[in-house]
């Protein structure tokens, strides 16, 4: 630990930058040895993924509209979730793999490394492959945008950008938190699972088909329903049929800030009681 | 007979002792139960019937469903047995006194029962508690049903017994799992009752294997089948677990001619 960047120093974002180049394009060659699995792997990633809109398409095979949204509105609202949830699964999701690393004693070594931990993990683990999962959540999302025909202003391109990266920001502290969580109770990591996956699917209706209890998890616990409804009203006029107040529809950023804290706090309060299981 | 029975019995008990992953399981059951029963509703406001579903046949059918995935392998994909040919270890189960083929069969049978009465109870007791569901009363029915699932069981065991021995040939399965579990879950009423397909895609899916280890026992709890239907079903699955044993036996043999033992 006797060089420059020694101890706990954290390096300078350019020097991150560096090391997350270096440690990605790691993998990337590793995934290329291989390319026909690698290419297969890629693109039946991606069609697993797009079965949850196939799903869509089948229902609305069978009706007109669900809750009063269109199909063309819903498959806005899944390539709003699908986004947000697929670029935060390529960056920052496998800090899935951390109660994985405690178990196996390898945590341990990603401390005394000289970068942050969570950028570590998430570098380390990077696979291109999940980038087949974005694919179609684009093209989906670029066709509803297209076909829905959006009377646009200012304020709603705004809202778009916003919605995509605040909806990304949301994801990814769903996922830390969850992680964080599950260095505490390993045994609980694929209960974990069960919030952030289901919680994207979920967000990819609109939030008044969900039963009640539902509707307020996704909006006061887990809150997927910022990441595609809420924004969703704005860009696309429609009303709420609970009549939630007008502000509520731009709280995505604000509860993106404080998700992002929560997973500050309790991924650091994980590494501070984390207890090596090394001899 | 006996050491088959001892190979499912011991399965039995090891997936019995994975708690954590099977509470996870049940757990997540639980969840989707929600969300999808949730959609179901919503989708019969806007119709009263769909393919002969009306709205509590599609919860009732999304709950079981939810119940008995995992037990059936509606998931697709590769047996662990994958692992074993891509590092070799395969050759240990090869020259077993045991035809790998049942070996893995009865393994499979043995995780499926475990599977059955610990994930498919909660999610239908939840499922019951707070949606309206139709449930048979009849034992006969039941009976009917688990016989059903259980001939169900067996072409979905063939199916991913094919997948798993792809590795022979591929060594990555990876691909050729996912493929399979993207078919598997679309094709066998997994996602949502194939009665909600169009009609070109729903006689297609109905012609195809897949539907024998959901919609198939599902139709049959609900009582969708009777007298001579009822027959066409059984019929139907047991030609399809016939055929793709078969299919799985001579794919073996041309697998195992391709082992090459390295080491010495």
């Amino acid at each position: 630990m006797a060089d420059s960047l020694g101890g706990n120093a954290v390096a300078s974002p350019r020097e991150l930058a560096h090391i997350y180049r270096k440690l990605a394009g790691a993998r990337i060659r590793a995934d290329w040895q291989y390319r026909g699995p690698f290419i297969g792997y890629t693109l039946t990633q991606g069609l697993i993924t797009f079965l949850d809109f196939v799903q869509i398409a089948v229902i609305f095979n069978q009706v007109d509209q669900l809750a009063g949204w269109s199909v063309a509105e819903v498959a806005f609202l899944y390539g709003a979730s699908s986004i947000a949830f697929h670029v935060g699964d390529a960056f920052i999701s496998q800090c899935e793999r951390a109660p994985q690393r405690v178990k196996s004693g390898e945590f341990d070594l990603l401390l005394i490394r000289p970068v942050p931990t969570l950028f570590h993990l998430c570098a380390d683990d990077f696979a291109f492959r999940r980038f087949g999962k974005l694919i179609q959540s684009v093209v989906v999302f670029a066709t509803a945008l297209v076909v829905l025909d959006i009377d646009w202003s200012v304020a709603k391109v705004g809202m778009l950008v916003v919605m995509l990266i605040s909806g990304t920001a949301i994801f990814a502290a769903v996922w830390v938190t969850t992680s964080a969580v599950a260095m505490w109770m390993i045994d609980a990591t694929e209960i974990m699972n069960s919030f952030t996956y289901g919680s994207s699917f979920a967000a990819q209706y609109p939030l008044p088909v969900m039963a009640k209890w539902l509707r307020h998890f996704l909006t006061f616990v887990v809150p997927a329903a910022f990441v595609s409804y809420f924004p969703a009203l704005f860009i696309l006029d429609k009303p709420d049929p609970f009549g939630t107040p007008a502000w509520i529809r731009f709280a995505g950023p604000a509860v993106a800030v404080v998700l992002m804290l929560v997973a500050r706090t309790t991924w650091s309060a994980a590494i501070r009681h984390y207890r090596s299981t090394g001899s | 007979m006996r050491l088959w029975w001892e190979v499912a019995r011991r399965s039995f008990h090891r997936h019995s002792t994975y708690r954590a992953a099977t509470f996870a399981g049940v757990f997540t059951n639980t969840v989707f139960g929600f969300i999808l029963a949730s959609i179901m509703l919503a989708v019969f406001e806007e119709r009263r019937d769909i393919g002969g579903f009306d709205a509590v046949d599609a919860v009732t059918f999304t709950w079981v469903a939810q119940g008995f995935l995992a037990a059936v392998g509606a998931f697709g994909g590769h047996l662990p047995l994958a692992d074993r040919i891509k590092t070799g270890e395969v050759v240990v189960d090869l020259y077993r006194p045991a035809d790998l083929m049942l070996f893995e069969l009865a393994g499979d049978i043995g995780r499926a029962a475990f599977q059955v009465l610990i994930r498919a109870t909660v999610p239908l007791a939840v499922g019951g508690l707070f949606f309206h569901l139709r449930l048979p009363s009849s034992a006969s029915t039941w009976l009917l049903f688990i016989a059903s699932l259980t001939i169900g069981l067996v072409v979905s065991f063939a199916i991913r017994f094919l997948v798993t021995l792809t590795t022979f040939w591929f060594l990555d399965y990876r691909a050729p799992s996912q493929m399979s579990t993207v078919v598997t879950m679309f094709l066998s009423g997994f996602l949502m009752p194939v009665v909600f397909f169009p009609d070109w895609l729903e006689t297609t899916a109905r012609a195809l294997p897949f539907v024998t280890f959901v919609q198939l026992p599902i139709e049959v709890l609900m009582g969708k089948h009777t007298g001579a239907d009822l027959v066409a079903v059984f019929a139907a699955q047991g030609a399809w677990a016939v055929v793709l044993l078969a299919v799985s036996r001579w794919a073996l043999s041309l697998a195992t001619r391709r082992v090459v033992i390295q080491g010495g």
